[in-house]
């Protein structure tokens, strides 16, 4: 990467199945998938259900509430573009409604995460089009 | 019952040179490693019609084991570059030992080389290698492939109640092999505590809990049992493998502590029918520190949470109950990305030809070999002998 680059976050590439996701993330609201035929949740978005293999899945808005189910505090940046966030906490977030997602903990002292620690979800924006779940301590 | 089992042996192993090589390519790796196996089995390169390697990420090619065909002038009947992160090595191991065994081919090549320590920028093979990440819902986030397994290490030391010592103990185990390999990449000794005053890269994996960047190559010649009989070296019987498979992205795993090792192992051993308990050593990926805890727990070494004392009670050094990466490991010996495993393959064939020198585990008969690629996700494991059944 020169110079005169802006470093830029990684942006997720949208795909026909995630649309929606992202549109909604957008519009600050985190949705999961849940089968019609069986009843289970699921995250990431996709065609099949992952127990049944059903392809009747409607959208389920999370209440966004989960707990952290692992984290870690990362003291050196993936690139130039996550620098300016160290230290950062990546962590595995167990939502109310059952999946699991990565994400990010922001607004606390990252010292402070545990492995328990209840969290609500928060959008930030990184584009236009985009903005990303992360979580805060609830 | 298997057919495969004790039917293909190894009858060729070397390596290349590791640690700083600017003056190889990735390509000359491969190709040194390759000749310098074919010499080591008493073969010429006109007696290889089975070519296996894996892509290089510094000089990528896009049929990489058709270009290193080419580069060699051999004309193979099978030809295939394989790619699953770390796991690949032992994958393709018993596929090409499938591919002799049903007549497809004779004798085959299996070599890779990288050269990720001086052919890539530090951010290029950073970038590159956290690309393992899911690009819509991981990537995003900005964990590095330490952050990755500390989210296991986390949530492995949280259940089972590990410490930064039981991590560091591996750290220490790996180095003092590697101490005793004249070729390793890392021969200074180290303690507990110098891997726990070392700087914290994604808590809680300190710099000494994570693997070496190197570049280096090493390649293996596989033949039939029948074969291998007439080649100088003691031949090494490929006597189970197995596969896991339990996710690509870490946020969709199954249990963060409990790998699809299990499974490979235990497909394995089923193959071979035999047990963890009739192991003379054992080759364990150690990308990380806590993934060797939970493959060794995992593959029947130990009870599950207790992989931490028992390599602190020394059962996995050489002199130990079960040796384990006896050439120093991805920490200590070298770790050139995806042909990393291969270098625990080279050192089996050296333990059970009983020519490891100073490192070689008295008497050793039978030896399982494992890794996994991606974030503890797709696993392989292989188990070795010097008698064919
Ligand atoms: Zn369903």
């Amino acid at each position: 990467m020169s110079e005169a680059d802006t470093p830029l976050k990684a942006h997720p590439p949208v795909s026909p199945e995630s649309v929606e996701y992202w549109e909604r993330c957008a519009a600050g609201k985190l949705l999961l998938q849940r089968c019609r035929t069986c009843g289970n949740v699921q995250f990431y978005p996709r065609l099949l259900c992952t127990a049944c293999a059903s392809d009747e899945l409607e959208w389920l808005e999370a209440s966004g509430s989960g707990v952290v189910k692992s984290f870690s505090i990362i003291r050196r940046a993936v690139s130039a573009a996550y620098e300016p966030d160290v230290p950062y906490v990546v962590a595995l977030i167990e939502l109310a409604e059952g999946p699991t997602m990565m994400s990010n903990v922001v607004d606390c002292d990252a010292e402070a995460v545990r492995i328990g620690l209840p969290v609500q979800v928060r959008f930030e924006a990184i584009s236009d089009a985009i903005s990303l779940p992360v979580f805060a301590p609830a | 019952m298997s057919n495969l089992s004790g039917k293909v042996a190894i009858v060729g192993a070397a390596d290349t040179q590791v640690g700083k090589i600017p003056h190889m390519s990735a390509t000359q790796l491969c190709i040194q490693a390759a000749k310098r196996a074919m010499d080591d089995a008493g073969i010429t390169k006109d007696q290889v019609d089975g070519l296996v390697t894996c892509n290089s990420m510094a000089e990528p090619h896009m049929y990489h084991a058709e270009a290193m065909a080419e580069y060699l002038q051999i004309f193979p009947k099978y030809c295939v570059s394989a790619g699953a992160g770390g796991g690949t090595t032992f994958a393709v191991l018993y596929q090409a030992a499938a591919a002799i065994v049903h007549g497809i081919c004779e004798t085959v090549v299996i070599s890779m080389a990288d050269s990720l320590r001086t052919g890539l920028s530090r951010e290029a093979a950073m970038v590159m290698q956290s690309s393992s990440g899911h690009p819509q819902y991981e990537t995003p986030y900005g964990s590095t492939v330490p952050g990755y397994y500390a989210l296991i290490a986390q949530a492995y030391m949280h259940e089972f109640g590990a410490t930064p010592e039981h991590l560091a103990g591996v750290a220490v185990t790996c180095r003092n092999h590697a101490c005793l390999h004249p070729g390793a990449q890392m021969r200074e000794p180290i303690t507990v505590q110098d891997v726990m005053d070392s700087r914290m890269i994604a808590d809680p994996l300190r710099l000494l809990d994570c693997s070496l960047v190197s570049d280096g190559g090493s390649a293996v010649v596989l033949t039939s049992a029948e074969r291998a009989k007439d080649l100088p070296h003691q031949p090494v019987y490929l006597l189970g493998a197995g596969e896991g498979h339990g996710h690509e992205h870490i946020s969709q795993a199954r249990s963060l502590t409990t790998s699809a090792a299990k499974e490979s192992g235990a497909r394995a051993y089923a193959m071979a029918g035999l047990g963890a308990k009739d192991m003379d050593l054992a080759q364990v990926y150690d990308c990380f520190t806590p993934v060797v805890l939970i493959e060794l727990e995992d593959l029947g070494f130990c009870a599950k949470g207790e992989g931490g004392d028992f390599v602190a009670e020394g059962h996995a050094a050489i002199g130990g109950s079960l040796p384990m990466n006896t050439h120093g490991g991805l920490l200590s010996h070298s770790h050139p990305g995806n042909p990393g495993s291969m270098f625990a393959l080279t050192e089996t064939v050296a333990q059970l030809r009983h020519a490891a020198g100073e490192r070689q585990v008295e008497g050793a008969e039978t030896a399982l070999v494992h890794a996994q690629g991606g974030i503890l996700s797709s696993h392989c494991s292989v188990i070795l002998g010097r008698e064919a059944g």
